[in-house]
């Protein structure tokens, strides 16, 4: 149809009353820099803090809880099968962290196309020696290279060089805060305690921050034979396997299936950690409602302006049924304004919700229980982006439809008449 | 016999607020391709609501009205519309041009609504009609530059754009001084002796009706002489 004169008489009226247009695409503008600024640094801060944690948890975790069976005994006995037994204080017995058979396990995990890698790793209850004094501590036998590659381990590694662990035969990476109460440099010698009492000489050849004070008390790390030598254990003693997915939300469910194909405990990444999903669906939340509510706010601005002008032009609107325009046109004169208010304030306000992102993320932000981050973290996911331009059109359209349709129903004869 | 391009047959209407009222009663005529008709009568009798029925405008009535021999009833708000555009030009008793164009966008916007001439042709025809009114030389400035006369010719150039079959006028000279009368006067008559222009014009001035073709004179709704 005649979009280019529909086109050309919008213009006009906006031009007619360009401040009040202004005024409407400021709004707009304003709304959507601060939806695209506040959703990129929400995820922002959301991707670091899951990263803090998130990275360095497998997706999925095999391991043997010490527990008593479930199936006692007296459940086995036919005899009984119809009765009911209680038997009360019952014991874990001869518990073991080993996982069996972890070498065809592993295999099997390997060939599996759901995985992106996996890494084995022994858990090992450890006093660290300082003088007279006995910290527990916890060292975990990792698998270094597989370590770095799934958890970035190296990035968590603040003194010293991470591969050493691999490399330097009995070598141990401290975590930070236990180093400093044990005032161990790198290149030092320290002393540790297994649970079963075997002592062990270990040579520090970095320090470990996680950022969680309470882990860098206590955790360090050392390769899996050095764990296992300390343990006092053979060469096939493994007791987790780390598994990581190249999809996040199939977790839970492999996690059923290889806890009853293997025998073992797993657990997935969901369950291990719900309370923090939680806190990172809020903050989504927080940033959509203030987004949206601003835009409401525009769109209020958009309809005023409109009614305004809609009042102020009942002649031209007039005029123009009289000469042959229908009620259509008449509204779709009007609905465009409102869309071009709203894409071109959308346009404008993505360009400065990026602007202030990139200065956000430039402004410095120094923590010391994060080290790898320098600046403030900001999420440019092109989704803000486009949900941004999305709900600028639909709320401005909506803003003007209703003030078009009642510019459509204006009677001409009325207007005429009235003079 | 000639052709008839506007026939009303048994029009009535009534307002019904806040009483019912008859204001126009068995109005029956018709108007021939080229006749130049003025309707007379005295105030408040109907002349306007006639118009405004006859112009498709207002589709609140009882009767038939044909334009082009095409009955008007039943036609869709859109479809009238285009009616509207295609075969009648109506000048009204204020200018009422669009401030937000010039006085070429304003005649040349019913012809782009049409859109049976490009943008190029349509600016052309405009000023066609511009220099029929004598007022080429308005073309570019606004409509509040000029003075109620040269609005006025202006509203009649923009009836003029699409070549309608009809142009209506409620009282078309009913703002203007004698001198102006007196050329948009000339204007029609002009139009209807050299182009055939049919024209149905509403005016209380005697002088101007008694120089037109032929005269429909109403009282209280009625059509009393034609
Ligand atoms: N909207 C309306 N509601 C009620 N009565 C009206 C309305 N418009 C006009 N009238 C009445 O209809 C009659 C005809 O009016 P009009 O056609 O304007 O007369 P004219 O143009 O001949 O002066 C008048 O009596 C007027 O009061
Ligand atoms: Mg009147």
């Amino acid at each position: 149809m005649n979009t280019k004169l529909i086109f050309s008489i919008a213009k006009a009226l906006m031009l007619a009353r360009w401040k009040q247009t202004l005024v409407a695409a400021v709004g707009v503008v304003f709304s959507i820099t601060m939806f695209v600024t506040l959703l990129g640094f929400m995820n922002g801060l959301n991707d670091l803090l899951d990263s803090l944690i998130l990275n360095r948890t497998p997706h999925i975790r095999l391991y043997n809880e010490i527990k008593p069976t479930k199936i006692q005994p007296i459940d086995k006995d036919p005899n009984y099968k119809s009765s009911h037994n209680f038997v009360e204080s019952i014991k874990p017995n001869g518990g073991r962290l080993e996982i069996y058979n972890n070498a065809s396990i592993m295999s099997t995990l390997k060939k599996d196309k759901r995985i992106l890698g996996i890494s084995p790793k022994i858990a090992a209850q450890v006093f660290y020696n300082v003088g007279a004094i006995d910290m527990t501590g916890t060292i975990s036998g990792i698998d270094v290279e597989a370590e770095n590659r799934l958890f970035k381990f190296s990035e968590y590694v603040v003194g010293g060089n991470y591969i050493d662990l691999k490399n330097v035969p009995n070598s141990i990476i401290l975590g930070k805060v236990a180093a400093e109460k044990m005032l161990a440099e790198i290149g030092d010698v320290i002393q540790v305690t297994s649970a079963k009492g075997e002592r062990m000489q270990l040579k520090v050849v970095g320090y470990f921050q996680s950022g969680l004070q309470d882990i860098d008390k206590v955790q360090s790390y050392a390769s899996i034979s050095t764990a296992q030598k300390i343990l006092g254990k053979t060469n096939n003693y493994i007791t987790d396997i780390q598994i990581k997915l190249n999809d996040i939300n199939q977790a839970p469910e492999m996690a059923r299936e290889f806890g009853s194909i293997f025998e073992v405990d797993a657990i997935d990444i969901q369950t291990a950690n719900s309370q923090f999903e939680t806190g990172s669906d809020i903050r989504t939340l927080i940033s959509y409602a203030v987004g949206i509510t601003l835009l409401i706010v525009a769109g209020f601005g958009i309809y005023n302006i409109l009614n305004m002008m809609i009042f102020e032009k009942m002649d031209s609107i007039a005029i123009l049924k009289a000469t042959g325009f229908s009620g259509k046109e008449v509204q779709k004169v009007f609905i465009l304004i409102a869309l071009s208010i709203g894409i071109v304030g959308g346009l404008f306000g993505l360009i400065f919700g990026f602007v202030f992102s990139f200065i956000i993320d430039n402004l410095p932000f120094n923590t010391a229980a994060i080290p790898t981050v320098k600046t403030f973290p900001v999420n440019y996911d092109l989704k803000f982006y486009l949900i941004g331009t999305l709900f600028s059109i639909i709320t401005t359209y909506l803003a003007g439809y209703f003030p078009a349709k009642k510019a459509s129903k204006i009677d001409p004869v009325i207007i005429i008449r009235g003079k | 016999m000639s052709e008839i391009v506007l026939q009303a047959k048994n029009i009535e209407k009534s307002f019904h607020d806040p009483i019912t009222i008859k204001v126009l009663n068995e109005i029956n005529f018709s108007v021939n391709k080229g006749e130049f008709v003025s309707v007379i009568g005295k105030s408040g009798c109907g002349k306007s609501t006639l118009l405004y029925i006859l112009s498709t405008m207002d589709t609140d009535y009882e009767g038939e009205l044909l334009i082009d021999q095409i009955s008007m009833k039943n036609k869709k708000e859109a479809e009238l519309a285009k009616v509207r555009n295609e075969k009648i030009g109506f000048v009204f008793q204020f200018h009422y041009l669009l401030n937000e164009f010039s006085v070429l966008k304003n005649v040349m916007l019913p012809g782009l609504k049409l859109g049976k001439y490009s943008p190029k042709e349509v600016e052309f025809r405009a000023m066609e009609k511009l220099k029929i009114l004598g007022i080429e030389n308005e073309a570019l400035k606004m409509p509040n530059q000029l003075s109620g006369g040269q609005k006025q010719r202006v509203a009649i150039a923009r009836a003029l754009i699409n070549d309608p079959v009809i142009i209506m006028g409620d009282e078309p000279t009913g703002n203007l001084d004698k001198k102006n009368s007196q050329i948009v006067f000339d204007v029609f008559k002009e139009l209807a002796i050299e182009e055939k222009q049919t024209l149905l014009i509403v005016t209380h001035d005697g002088e101007f009706a008694h120089k037109s073709d032929r005269i429909i004179e109403m009282e209280d709704g009625k059509i009393i002489r034609q």
